[in-house]
This record gives C-alpha cells, structure tokens and sequence, in this order.
C-alpha cells in the first residue's frame, strides 16, 4: 500500500518556494512591506503556513512575532489552504436583513459541511465575509470571487452544481 | 503614449480624446491601438506600425492610426483594435492579420474570425436618476470608461488640477475649500481645508496623502462605485490636496474585499503615470507627486484613520490615541492628510466650478451632496446621490419608491454599525450630518438600510453587536470586553432568557463602553443598540417579559406550522434545509418543530400562504 500523501509545506515545493523568494524580493524594500508581502502571498500561494511566516521574517530581517502578529490580525490571511473553490456567504447588513442565514443552512445541508469548513474531498470551503460592497444585489455570494446577487435558497442546489459540473468538465 | 509636458499640451490631449470618443458617432474611418502594457508585450506596438504601413501601401493613407491605453480586456482579448466607423473590435491580433484586415477596411467589410463585439454592461447598481437626486460625484460614472484615461480627460478630467498648477498657490486652494465648506465624506464631517490647513502648517519637508478606501461599513458601497467607475476623479482631487498640503507621496488604502476597485485603481495611477500627470514635475511644472494602493486584509477596524496608518505601515491595525492628530503627526509620525474617496473626488467639482456653485446645494453648514447606498427593503436599491437637507422621506419614498411590497417602513439604518435606527417619526428629518447626530443615529459613511416590519429591532441590534464585538480589534478593554458583554445579553434577550434587569444593564454598558473605547469602533459600537432601546422598547420588553418576538424572527421565540391552506405541493418539504417537513403529495403537510430550525425557507417558498408562524 502506498502512503497516504503527506500535505507539504509550500516552502518544501520548488515551485511554490520560488513563487515565494520572488514575491518577497519583488516586495520587501517598499516602506510596509509586511502587508504587500503578506497579500500578495495570500494571493498566490492562498495560504502562509507557520514555517512561512518564519521564513518571511528571517528573509525580511524583523522578528517572527510581527509576522506573526499581522497574518493573525487580519482575517483574509490562511495558515491552511482552502478547498479548490470558496463560496462566500455575505453577512452584511443589507445581506442580513434579506435572508443570507437562510442561505447558510440551505448550504449545511447540500455540502454537509459548516461555514470556516471544507469539503473532504477538498473541493469547496464555505466562508461567511462582512459586506463585500453588492448591497444593492443583497442577499449576495461570492463563488471564487464571483458576486451572485438577489440569491435565494431555492437556488443554492444550482449554485453548487455549478461548481462541481465545471470540475467535472475540467477534469474531463 | 506621449508624456504631457505641459498645461497646453493638457489642453490639447483633451482635445483629441474628445475627437476619438466623437469616432462613435461620426462616419469618420479611424483606427484605434490599445498600448496597454500587456498589449505592447505581445507586439501591438508592431502591429500598429504595420498597420500604418499596410493602410498607406492600399491607398488608405488618410486612414489614422491612434493609441489609446484601453480597448478590450488586455490579458483575454489583447493585442486588439478598434476601427471605425463600424467600431469592430478586432481581438488577439498578430502581425499576419493586419493585411486581412486593412483589405476588409477597403472593402467595407468585416474580419469575422477576429471579431469579438465589445460588451454592453448593465449597470445594476446605479440607475437613471430620480428628479430628486442631484449627481455631482456620480455624475460620470456608467457615462466614461474607467479603464480608459483618454474617456475622463475628454470629460475634464485633470482640467482643476491645470487650473491650481497654472493660477493658483497652495493657501489659494485651501481657501477655496474652506469657502466651500466641503466635510470629511467619511462620516465625521470634519471641515476638509481645516484639515489641509493643519498639514500644511505642521511643521517638516516630509508629508504624506492617504485616501481612505477602506470603506468597511455593511450596508455601503458608495466608494467602491466611485473608485470603479471614475478613478481619475479621486486621482486629480489627491493631487490638488497634496499640492495644498505639500505632501509628495500617496497611498491609497482599500479593502482587500475590493478587488474591481483595486485593479482600476492600480491601471487608473499607471495610465495617469505614463501621461505624466503622476510622477516628477507634473505637466512641466515643479509640482511632483505619486501614489500607489495598498490593500487591506479584511479587518473593518482600519477604516479608523490611525488603525488605517498602522496598517500601511506594515503591522497589526490598532488605532492609537488621538491627539497627535495625523495632521501633526502620522504616516511614519509625519504630518499626514486622511480623507475619504468621495471628500477627494468632491475637490476637482469645486475647484473646477466654484464655491458658489458648491455652496448653493445643501443646508447652512452641510453644503454640496452626498452619496448613499439604498438597501435593504426599500423598492428600488442601488447608489443616489442628493443634496444636504433633503428628508429621509424623499429619498425612502421619492427616490427609493417606498417599501418593497407594500409593507409598513419600521426603520432606517444609518451610519453602519456604529449609527442607529430611526423610527417613522424621523422620516421628515433634513438629512445632514448635525440632525442625523441629534436623532440618535450618525451620517456615517452613506449606508442606508431601509427595514419593513418584518424586522426585530432586538435581532438587528444583536447582529451589529455581534459584527463590532468580531471586529474589536482588542487593545482597549472598555470595547474589547464591553462589546462581548452587550452582545451576550442581547442573545441571552433574542433567546428568551432576557430578565428585567437587562435592560439597566444594557444601558450602563453601552454608555461605558462609548465614553471609555479609544476609537471610533468602541465609541460608536453601542450605537445601534442605544437607539433601538429608546425607539423600539416595546419589542425589548416583549423578548424580556412574553419570551414573543413581535416580528417573528427570533428563531427561538417562534413556532412553525402549517395551516389549511397547505395544497400538499411538496415545494416547502424539497426546500427544508433539515427535512423537517413531511406529507404526501395533494395532502396536508406537517413539521416536525423538534427537527425544524425555524429558517423560515418554507415560508418563503410557500404560495398559498399555508406556513404559520407563531
């Protein structure tokens, strides 16, 4: 039997570890780097681990507990990857007031998963966010960062089809 | 692209871009090149120059070829050009096709293979204006490309900013500003050229501009609107303030929830850059300026302005206490100039037309107009844009034609989460920044979330509590802690288990938590709590005493049911998230309320109004 595969840390990828050396050298003398430094990996790598984040600040010169500091500060920052799509859940007001629970519980029952979890085939996370800005298209869900606005619950069955017939279409 | 070099070659660059935005509506034969970057990477500038070529040796000499910077998609559909008068866009171009085309153009006829029609969007957001709104800031956007410069400047754009360089000495602009009485659009409505006064007073050579971008309210997306859809507008208002102030570097700060706004941001600055009117002496003049955008990453506290500053510079967004004021000291503690998207994109407006035309919208001390976002369940939604002074009635009734279905108004929201609810009798109320503030409630941002009666005031001041106690950033303990107490109490309330003495409680704890909290997050947090207590007690006292939420969405306090009414249609059993529902098809259905989560999925789903709730 062959073992189970082991997650790698992206610093371990040749690949990913050049995309992480570039992006640090693109960015680290801008004043503030930590942030351009830190979005863009988020961006590109879609997470920063801690053997990241230890890396980031030993390349940088400043202490691990400020890079540490920011990427637990902010919410848009991962220390684990994400399923291959996310589905965001809009919980502003306006969102809010016109039923995007509604949407959240249609959703734990279709994926079987929790809003901060993943699929176990890795496929979809499901996320809540604060106001994307649509409020006009309220309720609203952001699909890999697409805005489905006036969304219902009726609808989130096809949503989710959606996502996985196209994985289905790639993969084939 | 040629750099401007000077205020007249200005003058004649917008000249020309208002020939080529003329092309759609003349017979004129023209040949449009997009030089995006991208585009020149894969060979544009080649195929332009072949293009040239291959025109003169078919006699089409007459035939001119110009740039501009931005046609169709660069990344998708780049190298492309557009050729008139027919207007085809032609995608993904490479040198070999240019023959194909020029013979197409000779015969009057189309290349299909290369053609992608560009598209025609909707705007969702922002409709046709109703009689009372009055567009100032809005004016251009949905009307200009955005990601083209040659469409602002053909529409003005950068004309104020000649106009200061050319007339005008720094004190000169500030004094215009103050005459115009234009206030912080981010919410405070601090007098602007006050604040550019400071800056410019406070002693040091470094100085630096930020926009705050980072418009974080829910409920509000005045400025992302604006930084989408007339960037230029935001750019030039920057650079008047840093030639007012004598700051030399800008950052523009923006959510990173805000991705369409950062990209035309970044291709608005380098388009602007490469036409030098950013970068070392601006239209030949000794004026030199730049900025660039940086990103935030999704914490709603660094909309406050020193939270804001902490963040550029790299670290945790935790705000600091004020005084030293940014304008003393800010952006790596030198004097810096914080405003707002729509402050700065008011500037070129005012400097552009006059004080007296600004000063004659709006009331005695809150001139010119103001943006909003109408949401919720309001029957038209989307961005408006009305003079200082107009009722909330007008803009719920006249503007956004009262509420969506008929149902009876409870309530507006104002000021995101650290505003208020006000009630129907506030519905004649002048909306401008003093009247919002006496009635309980904060102009805020703009956000505007009209509620029918089908909410519960408890549930929404649970749920903006529930948001600042996430998004306390932790440092000071009055709102760190505060906020986690109000928001237990209220789900204790929402769930039933609220006692009398809950009430006192509340009180005592939001009047703490406003006067101890260090920044504007903690000091404005209890704010939809404290105005939906004085105007909407009842509701309170019914959760607290009958355990009933009057509007029936406190999960825990309502019981689902089907009537008589049911056809046994089966659509609320196939919607119910837990199954909960069961009946044959053409019979009664039934809820099992042991399973059922009270989401009210059935109800909405329903047609025959057969789903009870009590």
């Amino acid at each position: 039997m062959p073992e189970p595969a082991k997650i790698r840390d992206p610093l371990d990828m040749p690949e990913q570890r050049r995309v992480i050396d570039r992006t640090i050298d693109e960015f680290m003398h801008l004043p503030g780097a930590a942030m351009v430094v830190l979005n863009n990996l988020q961006g590109r790598i879609g997470y920063i681990t801690k053997p990241m984040q230890a890396y980031i600040a030993e390349r940088m010169n400043v202490p691990l507990s400020k890079i540490h500091g920011v990427v637990s500060f902010y919410s848009f920052f991962t220390t684990e990857p994400r399923g291959k799509h996310v589905v965001k859940f809009c919980i502003g007001t306006a969102c809010y007031v016109g039923g995007a629970e509604q949407l959240i519980d249609k959703t734990k029952q279709v994926l079987g998963i929790n809003p901060g979890q993943t699929t176990p085939d890795g496929m979809i996370t499901v996320e809540v966010c604060r106001c994307v800005g649509a409020c006009s298209q309220a309720p609203v869900i952001v699909v890999d960062d697409l805005n489905h606005g006036k969304m219902q619950a009726t609808r989130i069955n096809n949503v989710i089809n959606q996502i996985l017939q196209s994985e289905a279409v790639s993969a084939a | 692209m040629k750099k401007l070099n000077s205020l007249d070659d200005l003058a004649r660059f917008s000249q020309h871009s208002q020939h080529l935005n003329a092309l759609k509506n003349s017979n004129e034969a023209a040949i449009l090149v997009s030089v995006d970057p991208v585009c020149i990477a894969k060979g544009a500038e080649a195929i332009k120059d072949a293009l040239v070529a291959a025109l003169a040796d078919a006699g089409l000499g007459n035939i001119a070829v110009y740039e501009v910077t931005h046609i169709g998609n660069p990344e998708k559909e780049g190298p492309d050009i557009l050729v008139y008068p027919r207007e085809t866009h032609y995608v993904r171009l490479v040198k070999a096709d240019v023959p194909e085309i020029v013979n197409a153009i000779k015969t009057d006829t189309v290349v299909t293979r290369l053609e992608l029609p560009l598209p025609v969007v909707k705007d969702e957001e922002l409709h046709d204006p109703e009689p009372k709104e009055v567009r100032v800031i809005l004016e251009s956007i949905g009307k200009l490309n955005p990601l083209a410069i040659e469409d602002s400047i053909a529409n003005g754009a950068y004309g104020s900013l000649a106009k200061v360089l050319g007339e005008m000495q720094p004190d000169e602009v500030i004094e215009t500003v103050l005459a115009s009485k234009l206030r912080g659009r981010g919410g405070a409505g601090f007098p602007t050229g006050l604040k550019w006064k400071f800056v410019r007073q406070a002693p040091g050579d470094e100085k630096y501009l930020v926009c705050n971008a980072d418009e974080g309210d829910p409920g509000a997306f005045m400025n992302r609107k604006v930084l989408e859809g007339d960037p230029h507008a935001v750019i030039e208002g920057m650079a008047i303030a840093a030639y007012a102030t004598g700051a030399r570097q800008a950052y523009v700060y923006c959510r990173a929830e805000y991705p369409i706004a950062v990209n035309t941001m970044n291709l608005a600055i380098d388009q602007a850059r490469r036409l030098g009117l950013l970068g070392e002496n601006i239209l030949g003049t000794d004026f030199s300026f730049d900025l660039e955008v940086r990103m935030g990453a999704g914490a709603f506290v660094c909309g406050e302005e020193t939270a804001l500053l902490a963040s550029i510079e790299g670290g945790r967004g935790e705000p600091r206490v004020r005084p030293p004021f940014p304008a003393q000291k800010g952006l790596w503690d030198k004097p810096t100039n914080i405003n707002n998207v729509e402050t700065y994109a008011n500037v070129p407006k005012i400097i552009g037309r006059g004080v007296d035309w600004y000063s004659s919208m709006g009331t005695e001390k809150s001139k010119g107009t103001k943006t909003f976002a109408l949401a919720g369940d309001a029957a038209n939604t989307g961005l408006i844009e009305v003079p200082f002074g107009i009722t909330l009635r007008e803009i719920i009734y006249d503007i956004g034609g009262g509420i969506r279905g008929g149902k009876k108004y409870k309530a507006v929201q104002t000021g995101g989460p650290m505003g208020g609810c006000l009630p129907e009798k506030y519905l004649d109320l002048p909306v401008d920044y003093e009247t919002l503030g006496q009635a309980g409630s904060i102009m805020g941002s703009g956000g505007m979330v009209v509620m029918d009666e089908d909410t519960c005031m408890v549930d929404i001041a649970r749920f903006f509590m529930e948001f600042t106690q996430d998004e306390s950033c932790g440092k000071c303990i009055p709102c760190r802690v505060g906020t986690r107490r109000i928001l237990e109490t209220l789900q204790r309330i929402c769930k039933g288990e609220g006692k009398p003495e809950d009430i006192p409680l509340l009180k005592e704890l939001c009047e703490e938590t406003k006067q101890d909290s260090l920044c504007g997050l903690g000091q404005g947090a209890a704010g939809p709590v404290i105005s939906t207590m004085e105007h909407f007690m009842a509701e309170y006292e019914a959760h607290i005493y009958d355990k009933k939420c009057p509007a029936k969405v406190c999960r825990d306090l309502i019981e689902f049911s089907i009537s008589d009414n049911c056809t046994g249609c089966t659509s609320c059993a196939r919607y119910c998230p837990t199954n909960a529902i069961a009946g044959e098809r053409k019979e009664k259905h039934v809820i099992d309320s042991s399973i059922c989560i009270r989401c009210g999925i059935c109800h909405n789903v329903c047609k025959f109004d057969a789903i009870v709730i009590e």
